[in-house]
């Protein structure tokens, strides 16, 4: 009986002071390498040059912070400031930077950065943080949540809330209080959703997505009339390019639920136009320049992790996609 | 914890106040603490694999669905066998050692898998270990008891078990919060309880005292306590039942998705779950007693109809989840046991083991089928909707599986 104690003993004595070995160990592997997987370098050599910024999707010590490369060398080191955000636009020296605070109880906000990535404001967000844009010269922002953490994959079931705010974090308007204009008669359904502005050089035009009765609509409104009129059925997250005349959007077509197709719709003639990016983009995609559309796609990496890639396509409808910026997200252009 | 193929019920003079209280023997204590070990090693696995499994490793949740049905149906191949092998040979402890050893080398297992092929053959082993030891150890459990204390022996037992399994996803939960997405330390220090576990068996627990009672039964009778008239109608209601289950992983997911928590809390809703189901286990057994265990069957079922509902309506707020993690407990506490408590006056005394592993064979195959459904469903239409849709359908079942049970649990009534 002594002796099978003592065994006893010696295997719960081996047991313990193995698995927590193991623990330590990992532990301590876990820590952040200070390296991350792919090259680096500093900001002040970045800022300084047209250059992208955009959330880091690498593996290693920078994932999901802020990173910048300069336009010349997109897949070149990337400098990344030690700010997490799981959606950002930058312009004029104003970022904005939407994230959640996983907890128990998850939380959202969103910050609002200065040039100096220091946090000039934080603004609790009701809801699950989808889009967000900051206006060219950085004196508007607009934040798309949803509410009840749906998604809009499914449409009629989910609720947004999209506030265009001043850097200061003050409320502009909530633009769904605004009047609705359909076919030209107002429209006062319950169950309207508005998402994705996009900003016109006036500080006070905007285009962005309705959704109501099943259908999505592009509309244009104005923050002084607080009106927005459709224009046009089928068209979501609009980005308008830099000259004002075309809309580039995720357009749902025949496609299955929960899949879109990107497509440039052109203000002056009318005209849209189908892009070569043959895969379904759920984003909002950006104007690289007045040629050129950038977007991000997920991925995986080899050992099964999420990641994403931002691709580029030319707004024509030709060519072919590429990739711009490997493991990046929500990718923003900057031309100090 | 799918508790409901775990345990023997206890027999009907568990609740008998009059009853002598004396001490269950050694081995009943012990075997409890090996079920505790065993337990916190398996709880501490089971309570991260959904997440693990959906958003570490990538597995799709159709891929997912199937290593769940796994999960709870693989069991089923060989718990008659487990039982039958350690009546036979009379060497029930070396059965059941067998199936706690396959089962803990599992969990070192877990290290190198990556793939679903992988992660397919460790969960496979893993249950054929659970349902191979079983039987055994209940077998042990009620040889060494006096026949008047059964009850009390597998209370105790269960106790035990229920506690390691309480145990085990707080301390997946430590783990996770001291070291983030550090899995495989849950997999080393999960191996360490169930060699620890293994070791208290081998080295402690005495084999069967005596040799395989002489009231053997025929063939002809084990047969007919597995398929035979009485049963039929029953095992009709396990299978629709179990159908309709969504198993926990799923269920613990969709609330994952909508509420959005970090992912070392995800083991918590384990936790959750079996307080609710360790404060109600005894009441709810004791009502199933009183007022019939069919009523009791179906009124967990009612139950488990709100925790769908709650699971898929959004959130009022952050105790929203609590509350479906109490339902879900509810349900376990009226469910478990009561089905084994229904089948055994159906079938002869000796055949009672082989009863109960038909009914939970049933329950727990129609449950692999339901996890492979649901995974579809989530893909095809989302996690709410499919939890709407499996509620709509259970409580569409209800009426049936009712009508179903009601003459069993009159038959068993009249003769108690």
């Amino acid at each position: 009986m002594r002796l099978r104690l003592l065994i006893l003993g010696a295997i719960v004595a081996v047991a313990v002071l193995g698995a927590t070995g193991y623990v330590v160990y990992s532990s301590h592997r876990a820590t952040p390498a200070p390296t991350s997987s792919v090259a680096t370098t500093n900001v002040a050599s970045v800022v300084g040059v047209p250059h992208l910024v955009f959330r880091d999707t690498a593996l290693g010590s920078g994932y999901g912070q802020i990173a910048m490369v300069p336009l010349s060398d997109p897949s070149g080191p990337r400098a990344t400031v030690p700010h997490s955000c799981d959606r950002l636009d930058s312009k004029a020296g104003l970022t904005l930077c939407l994230h959640a605070n996983r907890g128990l109880v998850t939380t959202y906000s969103v910050d609002y950065l200065s040039p100096q990535w220091t946090v000039l404001h934080t603004v609790p967000l009701p809801g699950l943080p989808s889009r967000g844009r900051v206006s060219s010269d950085g004196t508007l922002t607009a934040t798309t949540t949803f509410v009840y953490g749906d998604s809009y994959n499914n449409p009629g079931q989910f609720s947004t809330r999209t506030v265009v705010a001043h850097p200061d974090g003050s409320t502009v308007a909530d633009i769904e209080s605004f009047r609705l204009l359909v076919d030209g008669r107002p429209n006062t359904a319950a169950d309207r959703n508005l998402w994705g502005v996009t900003f016109g050089s006036d500080d006070d035009t905007f285009y962005a997505t309705a959704a109501t009765g099943g259908k999505t609509y592009l509309v244009k409104g104005t923050l002084s009339g607080r009106t927005l009129t459709a224009l046009r059925t089928d068209v979501e997250c609009p980005s308008l390019s830099p000259d004002g005349t075309r809309i580039a959007f995720k357009r749902h077509g025949d496609l299955a639920h929960g899949q879109w197709h990107l497509a440039v719709y052109d203000l002056t003639t009318g005209k849209e136009t189908l892009l070569a990016e043959n895969r379904s983009v759920d984003d909002q995609v950006v104007w690289l320049d007045d040629h050129t559309i950038i977007y991000g796609i997920p991925a995986r990496t080899s050992s099964g992790a999420a990641s994403s890639d931002v691709w580029a396509v030319p707004a024509d409808g030709s060519g072919t996609p590429k990739i711009l910026v490997p493991d990046a997200w929500s990718p923003a252009v900057v031309r100090p | 914890m799918y508790v409901s193929v775990r345990d023997r019920p206890g027999s009907a003079t568990d609740t008998d106040p009059a009853r002598p209280v004396g001490r269950v023997a050694a081995t009943v204590f012990l075997l409890g603490v090996v079920s505790l070990l065993t337990d916190v090693s398996s709880e501490m696995v089971n309570a991260v694999l959904p997440l693990y499994l959906t958003a570490t490793m990538g597995m799709g949740l159709i891929a997912y669905g199937f290593v769940d049905g796994l999960y709870q149906g693989v069991s089923g191949l060989v718990r008659i066998a487990g039982g039958y092998l350690g009546d036979l040979r009379a060497q029930p402890k070396w059965i059941a050692t067998l199936g706690y050893g396959l089962s803990a080398v599992t969990r070192l297992a877990m290290l190198p898998a990556h793939g679903f092929a992988a992660i397919t053959g460790v969960v496979t082993a893993d249950r054929l270990g659970k349902g191979l030891r079983t039987a055994p150890r209940d077998a042990l459990i009620a040889d060494a008891t006096d026949p008047a204390m059964l009850g009390r022996a597998f209370g105790v037992h269960r106790t035990l078990d229920t506690v390691g399994a309480a145990i085990g996803p707080v301390l997946a939960f430590a783990l996770l919060w001291a070291v983030p997405g550090g899995y495989s330390s849950i997999w080393v220090v999960s191996f360490a309880f169930a060699v620890v576990g293994v070791a208290v068996l081998v080295l402690f627990v005495p084999n069967r005292r005596t040799a395989p009672a002489a009231n053997r039964v025929s063939g002809r009778e084990l047969v007919r306590a597995m398929v035979g008239r009485n049963m039929r109608r029953p095992l009709v209601a396990a299978a629709l039942l179990g159908l309709l289950t969504v198993g926990d992983g799923f269920l613990y997911l969709a609330l994952e998705r909508r509420d959005n928590f970090a992912a070392q809390w995800f083991p918590l809703l384990y936790v959750g779950t079996n307080v609710a189901y360790l404060i109600l286990a005894v009441p709810l057994g004791r009502l199933a007693d009183r007022f019939g265990r069919a009523r009791v069957l179906v009124g967990g079922h009612v139950v488990l109809v709100l925790v769908y509902l709650s699971g898929a309506l959004p959130a009022i707020g952050p105790l929203w989840t609590v509350v479906t993690l109490a339902l879900l407990g509810t349900f376990y506490a009226a469910t478990d046991g009561v089905l084994p408590a229904l089948i055994s006056p159906l079938v002869p005394a000796a055949a009672r083991g082989t009863g109960i592993a038909a009914a939970q064979t049933v329950q727990v195959f129609a449950r692999f089928a339901s996890s492979v459904a649901f995974g579809g469903l989530w893909v095809a239409m989302g996690p709410r909707n499919g939890l709407f849709l499996v509620a709509g359908l259970l409580a569409a079942a209800l009426p049936v599986a009712a009508w179903l049970v009601w003459p069993a649990d009159r038959a068993a009534r009249s003769a108690s």
